[in-house]
C-alpha cells in the first residue's frame, strides 16, 4: 500500500493510491495524502484509484475526510479510474457523484 | 442449511493486520468452488466490514479474540464472525445505512450497508457487554 503523489497542473494534485485500503491501511494513506494538502495547498485533489486492488468502506471514510479537509480550504475533491468493485462501494455512500469531478 | 462439504474455524486477536488476513482467509477456503471474481471480492469485502467492527467497535480500546466459521456447501458460503466485546445496544439502529457512533474516526457507517447487499443474508445477535455474532450467506455461481 503507497500513495504516490504527482503535480496534476493547474492547482491540482493527483494522489495515485497503490494497494489495499482497509481499515489498517487507512490511517498510513491519510497521513500521506494530508501532508501533500498541507505541503502543496492544492485547489484539487484528484484521487486515482486504478492502483487499488480491494477497498471497504473504510476507503469512503479516507474520501469523506479529505472531501471535508478540501472543503474547509475552498478546493475540491475527485475521484477517477475507480475499478466496478470500488464503484459499487462508493455508490452505496452516493459518493458516485464525486466520480470524474462530476 | 444443507450438509457441509468443508468447514474452517479459526481464531485471531483483533489487530488490524488481521483484516486482511480474514479476507485471504476466505478466500483461500472458497477456491475449491472456482467462484467468479466479483463475487470473491463481495465476500470478501463483506468479512473485511464485520472484523473490522469487531477490531473497531467491540474491542475499542482492548483486544480479544475473534472468532470465524464458515461453512461451504454445493453452492452455498455460509459464514459466522463472532466477538465477545461490549455488544449491540439496539441492532436495528446500528444496522441503518450511514449510522455510526465513530464519526470522528473517519467511519462512514455503512459496514452493515456493504455485508448486507453484498451477501445473500445477514443475522446480527447482539447482546451488550457479552459481543456480537454476525452470520451470512452467498450462494456461489461457479465459473463454467
Ligand atoms: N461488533 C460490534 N460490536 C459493537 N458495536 C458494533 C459492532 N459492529 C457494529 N457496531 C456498531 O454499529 C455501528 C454501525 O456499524 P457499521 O459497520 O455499519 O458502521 P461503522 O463501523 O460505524 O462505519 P464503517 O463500517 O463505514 O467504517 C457502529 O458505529 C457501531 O456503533
Ligand atoms: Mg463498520
Amino acid at each position: 500500500m503507497a500513495v504516490y503523489i504527482a503535480d496534476g497542473g493547474e492547482g491540482t494534485i493527483v494522489a495515485k493510491i497503490t494497494g489495499e485500503i482497509d481499515h489498517h491501511t487507512a490511517r498510513w494513506l491519510r497521513m500521506d495524502i494530508d501532508t501533500a494538502i498541507q505541503d502543496r495547498n492544492p485547489k484539487k485533489l484528484l484521487i486515482d484509484f486504478s492502483g487499488v486492488s480491494f477497498m471497504d468502506s473504510s476507503g469512503v471514510g479516507l474520501v469523506m475526510g479529505r472531501y471535508k479537509n478540501m472543503k474547509e480550504r475552498g478546493g475540491k475533491v475527485a475521484l477517477t479510474n475507480m475499478p466496478d468493485y470500488i464503484e459499487k462501494v462508493m455508490n452505496l455512500a452516493g459518493m458516485d457523484r464525486l466520480l470524474n469531478g462530476r | 442449511m444443507k450438509k457441509p462439504q468443508n468447514e474452517m474455524k479459526m481464531s485471531f486477536l483483533s489487530l488490524s493486520e488481521n483484516e486482511r488476513l480474514a479476507r485471504v482467509a476466505i478466500g483461500g477456503f472458497v477456491s475449491s468452488k472456482n467462484p467468479r471474481i466479483d463475487e470473491l471480492t463481495d465476500l470478501k469485502t463483506a468479512v473485511s466490514e464485520a472484523v473490522t467492527n469487531c477490531i473497531v467497535h467491540a474491542y475499542r480500546d482492548t483486544v480479544g479474540v475473534i472468532e470465524m466459521t464458515a461453512r461451504l456447501t454445493d453452492d452455498c458460503v455460509y459464514i459466522k464472525i463472532r466477538d465477545r466485546g461490549c455488544g449491540i445496544e439496539d441492532v436495528k439502529k446500528a444496522m441503518e445505512p450511514l449510522y455510526t457512533t465513530l464519526p470522528d474516526e473517519e467511519r462512514s457507517g455503512l459496514g452493515f450497508s456493504v455485508m448486507e447487499s453484498f451477501t445473500d443474508s445477514i443475522a446480527v445477535k447482539s447482546r451488550l457487554g457479552y459481543g456480537t455474532t454476525v452470520v451470512m450467506t452467498k450462494k456461489l455461481r461457479s465459473k463454467i
